[in-house]
């Protein structure tokens, strides 16, 4: 075989697992969150399909493709139906620059644990969350209804407006690390040097934005169900409904992967190499540590979601340009300092 | 070599097509989803130019934020009951003598400038370097860039508060 096409067959063979188990998870996530949302509020939760309702998310997918598929009859119906496609594009395609593990060594080849090494990883991911918005502006302008427009209105304010406050905070670990590359960052954050510790206001600002992009409470006003209905996507049936419903919790699953790149060490195992375990060993416990970290993370989301109250719309903008924004730039100016003055 | 070519017309002709798209389109949000495609296509010539910082800054910029804000105009100056605003020509003459004119002047630089070609080159970091350069030589043009998006923030903020 040709090297070119084992290099295709390699990248392919990375694209199918990744999105397999990110696909997978997604489905998976929205069975945690309903298990773990019963169980703050003091309930059961699924648990009739397969041993403790494992079962349920596939039945509900299947649920879902057999429902009738509606359409508001003066909707713009290509918009509509392009609408969640861009919105699952955008979720899954961020996963591409996510360095899952390092390297492992397979039939005398190295291969890296990341779909795509570009040396702009952390712009490619603003530039799709930057997209993410498509989705949800189109969704709720062509269904032709008031309350999917002003959802998708309040959601495109929303992102638009923390979008800025997560850029600046990313900022502060491109200055330490002094490089775009999310496997250099990750690289550099070897043992306990993890970036929440050296960038403890640039995580947190980083954090609040990133729950308000993924648009989870407590800032889900455009899906605000006491007001909007269901918000942007109120008029969407069947599987364009899924559609949007995946591409949240991938959002979910994809903000905790980039959270646990940038501020949790990504793949890092603190103290791994010390033991002396075999290379294949260590790349494999390397890629569970990353998992461990993507499913906490996860957890966080749904912990959060199910304990703090939606905030009202003009808390939101306030608390997006008036402490997480001037925040973030005191963070970016501080690291700058201080990297000056102490760097060696 | 081939597929570079290859994608570099595939690019172009979607780029130029898109534009033909988004001014003659009668409705407006069909405009604005042509210029999404025009400017992803500028952005994939970035690309096969070597420029991924420029590529990426493009579809951050103008997909991610001008585009944004134009369709929320649409969206917000549009009747929620009806969904088509339409567009139409207007001094269609002067239009017609300043594009020419613009058309003329861009062939006439096109084929008397001296193009510098360059072997291809390795993909690199082009970010720091871009950083250097905006902050020793092109320092002034990027003040003075900085000062009239400033000039712009104000204006606005003047005509958004309140009226007390």
């Amino acid at each position: 075989m040709p090297e070119w096409l084992i290099d295709i067959l390699i990248t392919l063979t990375k694209i199918v697992i990744v999105e397999g188990v990110i696909l997978t998870a997604v489905a998976y996530s929205v069975y945690a969150e309903r298990r773990v949302s019963a169980f703050t509020q003091n309930r059961i939760g699924p648990n009739r399909v397969g041993p403790a309702g494992l079962l349920q998310p596939l039945v509900d997918v299947v649920k879902l493709l057999m429902k009738e598929d509606i359409v508001p009859a003066k909707a713009n119906r290509l918009v509509h139906a392009l609408a969640p496609g861009i919105s699952i594009l955008v979720a899954l395609s961020t996963f591409a620059v996510i360095p899952f593990g390092d390297k492992i060594l397979l039939a005398g080849r190295e291969i890296k644990l990341q779909i795509a090494d570009v040396n702009i990883g952390i712009l490619y991911i603003l530039a799709l969350v930057s997209l993410g918005v498509y989705g949800v502006t189109l969704s709720g302008w062509s269904s032709n209804s008031k309350y999917s427009l002003l959802g998708g209105l309040r959601s495109s304010a929303q992102m638009i407006s923390y979008e800025l406050s997560m850029g600046l905070a990313v900022l502060g670990v491109i200055l330490i690390n002094g490089s775009f590359e999310l496997d250099t960052i990750v690289q550099n954050q070897f043992g306990w040097k993890w970036n929440i510790i050296l960038q403890p206001i640039g995580f947190l600002t980083f954090l609040v934005s990133a729950f308000a992009e993924t648009n989870r409470t407590p800032f889900d006003l455009p899906e605000a169900e006491q007001e909007l209905v269901g918000g942007y996507h109120t008029e969407y049936s069947s599987m364009k409904f899924a559609m949007f419903f995946l591409a949240e919790y991938a959002n979910v699953i994809v903000a905790s992967s980039v959270i646990t790149t940038l501020y949790l060490g990504g793949w890092q195992f603190p103290y791994l190499q010390t033991f002396g375990l075999p290379d294949m060993l260590v790349s494999i416990l390397q890629v569970l540590a990353f998992c461990g970290k993507v499913f906490l993370m996860v957890l966080f989301f749904i912990w959060v979601r199910w304990t703090i109250p939606r905030f009202r719309y003009d808390q939101l903008m306030n608390l997006g340009w008036k402490a997480m924004l001037p925040l973030a730039l005191a963070n970016l100016v501080l690291t700058a300092i201080i990297l000056t003055l102490f760097k060696t | 070599m081939i597929y570079y070519t290859i994608l570099f017309y595939v690019f172009a002709v979607l780029a130029v097509a898109t534009a033909f798209y988004v001014v003659f389109a009668k409705n407006v949000i069909h405009s604005a989803f042509a210029l999404f495609g025009t400017l992803f296509a500028v952005a994939g010539l970035f690309v096969l130019l070597n420029a991924d910082f420029i590529a990426i800054t493009q579809i951050m910029v103008y997909v991610g934020g001008i585009l944004v804000l134009m369709i929320f105009g649409v969206m917000l100056t549009t009747k929620i009951a009806d969904i088509d605003i339409h567009t139409k020509n207007l001094n269609r003459i002067p239009a017609i003598l300043f594009s020419t004119g613009i058309t003329v002047i861009l062939i006439f630089i096109l084929f008397t400038t001296k193009w510098n070609i360059k072997p291809q080159v390795q993909n690199q970091e082009t970010v720091s370097q871009i950083g250097k350069l905006m902050l020793t030589t092109y320092l002034l043009p990027f003040e003075i860039a900085s000062i009239v998006l400033l000039v712009a923030l104000v204006g606005s903020a003047m005509y958004a508060r309140k009226t007390k």
